[in-house]
């Protein structure tokens, strides 16, 4: 069901495929995207996953970071809250990811660009989903404004 | 450890309007364990005036560099390269730290990120407490280890006032009652004679009133 | 005689004493004070004057102070040390003694968060203790706080607040007894509602013999209404409002008439407590009660010192 889904948005015209960065812990959220590729279920191909060895381990200037070199959606994805193989590095992760959007607004620019998500290793449809959500959504705010003279 | 917050967005990019080349200079020290200014924090500012930049489709390059103390004359110096690359440094030190950069490099403009609000430490974990008023005749010794010249709202020195209600001080619930806590620490210390007793007016002119403060250490001064 | 005011002439005398209190306008409206000097004369022995209560800016204490003696009242300034450092109020107070005025009452003073401007920058240079003693100082050892002497000293019966409702309630009696020691010549209490606690602090203050050194003069707010009466015990910081009076307020047919029926009985109460010296009626914005108040409580006529 939620491939199927998936399925069909990736064959939607070309015109714009947003790029995102996925910081992605090694212990759920990674291990989900490796599960996913072998169970063959299709995601938007345009995101480039990052393993970090704890979502907790992201720090804000990556995040300003892959935003400023022209990523035009930054994901992270840690383990389901309670879940987190170093205790709390998930909710470490969400107050960085809710103080980043923070600044973002503050500089004016969409925070909506911005977003954490939790799942389980288990989980590759939802990360399936997460991903193709976390696109529909860019797709609706539209290319990045930063990436003028970006090179590709 | 002295504590200082970020200056607002729009305060900063007023001070930056006229720049394209900006160094923005973190400080290892103080405001680097009170999460303010340190290399990390640099490191955010930094990312937050590129993306504002762009945005603003304007041709900024925004530097970052962090320093072990901006408020002593070595490290400054050992950073002429950094500043020389710079129109304009904004210093995340205290305002200690600024006031020295700024001494330093007279020609440049100098201008402070943070807005520097007390000395103090944290409570929890994200939230830090004044302590010191630095007032040069410290009276800790009588009072439990509780600065009522800090922390009670009136500074006072002979007792809580009449608005101290339920270890709360008058001026919020959200305040501790400073003499609420001294009376606690100095009775189970039976220590409450000085409490008890009267305590004249002090001399505020070690404290500031009496103009800025010197201290020199006089077997350290080379002559 | 510490300075011949017809408060301390009174409270020498053995009387009963009864003080009340005006709050000067938030403008320069001279009139206003006049007007509240009628309701009040011949009912009370002195009235004081608020200093900027609640850290509102109100016209000054001294000038209205002036107001009263041309009135005929004998008035008892409010003196704070939150807007003023001990160079200003020792200037004031000179200023204040030079028009007339015999009664000064030493506070700390609300914070300036309360009021209208609390930006502003607070002093607190010294205490209300250390007020107390540099007062007593200058009256009687025509000494400046800074050691200097003068020639002419301002002759002034000096007054203090107690808080005993406040916290640390142990505190309350030996921070009585550091007032006596600074040289406070009479005390005028916060607000009584819990009149039992009131009296644990009295008891204590008597068995040390406290009431002997000064005079005290418990203080009664008369509520307008319920609401007040919850405001008060929830809002103000320092002050309590027992239930039952709350309930008697909310259960009256006129709250009004039971506020000020309340007030008449804690008089009564207090008239006949020992190491109680007098009572002070705080009706701010309701001072045309205070004829009412202090006649039914059978203080009339007020002696002539
Ligand atoms: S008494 Fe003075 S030196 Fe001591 S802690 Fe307080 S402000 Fe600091
Ligand atoms: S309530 Fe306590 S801390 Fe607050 S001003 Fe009064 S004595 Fe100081």
């Amino acid at each position: 069901m939620e491939a199927d889904e998936a399925t069909s948005t990736s064959e939607v015209p070309e015109e714009f495929r947003p790029r995102i960065v996925a910081y992605c812990c090694n212990y759920c959220a990674y291990a989900a995207a490796d599960l996913a590729g072998s169970m063959r279920l299709s995601y938007p191909p345009d995101v480039k996953v990052i393993r970090l060895p704890c979502s907790g381990k992201v720090e804000i200037s990556y995040l300003l970071k892959a935003l400023e070199e022209g990523a035009d959606g930054v994901m992270v994805a840690g383990c389901m809250e309670g879940d987190c193989h170093f205790m709390e590095g998930n909710f470490r992760a969400k107050r960085k990811v809710r103080h980043a959007k923070r600044l973002l607004e503050e500089i004016g620019f969409d925070s909506q660009r911005l977003e954490m998500f939790n799942l389980s290793s288990a989980m590759a449809g939802r990360f399936a989903e997460i991903i193709l959500e976390m696109t529909e959504r860019i797709k609706k705010l539209g290319p990045t404004p930063l990436r003028k003279g970006v090179k590709d | 450890m002295i504590v200082g917050d970020r200056k607002p967005m729009d305060e900063i990019l007023e001070m930056l309007e006229p720049y394209e080349n900006i160094l923005i200079l973190g400080c290892g020290t103080c405001v680097t364990v009170c999460l303010s200014g340190g290399e990390r924090e640099a490191a955010i500012l930094a990312g937050q005036l590129r993306i504002w930049g762009k945005k603003e489709g304007k041709n900024l390059n925004i530097m970052e560099h962090t320093i072990q103390r901006q408020c002593e004359k070595e490290w400054v110096d050992e950073m002429r390269g950094h500043v020389e690359k710079a129109d304009v440094v904004l210093s995340l030190a205290c305002g200690v730290g600024v006031q020295l950069v700024a001494e330093m490099y007279e020609e440049k403009a100098i201008y402070p990120g943070l807005n520097t609000t007390f000395m103090g430490y944290p409570v929890v974990h994200g939230t830090w407490l004044e302590n010191c008023r630095g007032c040069g005749n410290c009276v800790l010794a009588h009072t439990g280890g509780v600065c009522p010249i800090t922390r009670c709202a009136k500074s006072l020195l002979n007792g809580p006032c009449g608005g101290s209600q339920d270890g709360k001080c008058e001026i919020s619930k959200d305040t501790e009652c400073a003499w609420q806590v001294i009376y606690e620490r100095l009775k189970k210390k039976d220590q409450l004679d000085w409490m008890n007793s009267y305590q004249p007016p002090r001399d505020w002119s070690t404290a500031g009133d009496g103009g800025p403060r010197k201290s020199v250490k006089i077997e350290e001064v080379i002559d | 005689m510490k300075a011949g005011s017809n408060l301390e002439k009174i409270l020498e005398a053995g009387k009963f004493a009864v003080t009340s209190e005006i709050g000067p306008p938030k403008s320069a409206n001279a009139n206003v004070i006049r007007k509240k000097c009628g309701m009040l004369k011949g009912f009370v022995d002195a009235a004081n004057i608020t200093d900027n209560q609640t850290a509102i800016v109100r016209l000054s204490s001294i000038a209205a102070a002036n107001i009263l003696l041309q009135e005929g009242i004998e008035p008892v300034a409010q003196m704070t040390v939150r807007d003023r450092n001990r160079i200003a109020i020792q200037s004031d107070l000179l200023g204040a003694a030079a028009l007339g005025v015999k009664n000064v009452l030493c506070l700390s003073g609300d914070h300036q968060v309360f009021g209208n401007h609390p930006q502003s920058k607070n002093v607190f240079d010294i205490d209300s203790m250390q007020l107390i003693r540099m007062l007593k100082d200058m009256r009687d050892e025509k000494k400046f706080e800074c050691g200097d002497e003068m020639d002419v000293e301002p002759r002034l019966f000096l007054g203090a607040a107690a808080n005993p409702f406040a916290d640390p309630f142990e505190f309350r009696v030996d921070r009585l007894a550091k007032k006596i020691d600074a040289g406070v010549d009479f005390i005028q209490t916060q607000g009584i509602y819990d009149v039992p606690r009131f009296e644990k602090w009295l008891n204590e203050a008597n068995d040390r013999g406290l009431t002997e050194k000064v005079y005290i003069l418990g203080g009664v707010i008369p509520l307008k209404s319920a609401g007040a009466a919850k405001y008060i015990k929830n809002k103000v910081a320092g002050m309590m409002v027992p239930d039952e009076v709350i309930d008697r307020m909310k259960n009256a047919s006129d709250a009004k008439q039971e506020g000020i029926k309340i007030a008449i009985e804690t008089i009564e109460q207090l008239k006949n407590m020992k190491g109680v010296h007098g009572v002070h009626v705080m009706a701010i914005e309701w001072e045309e009660k205070v004829p009412e108040i202090v006649k039914e409580s059978g203080l009339l006529p007020r002696p002539t010192a």
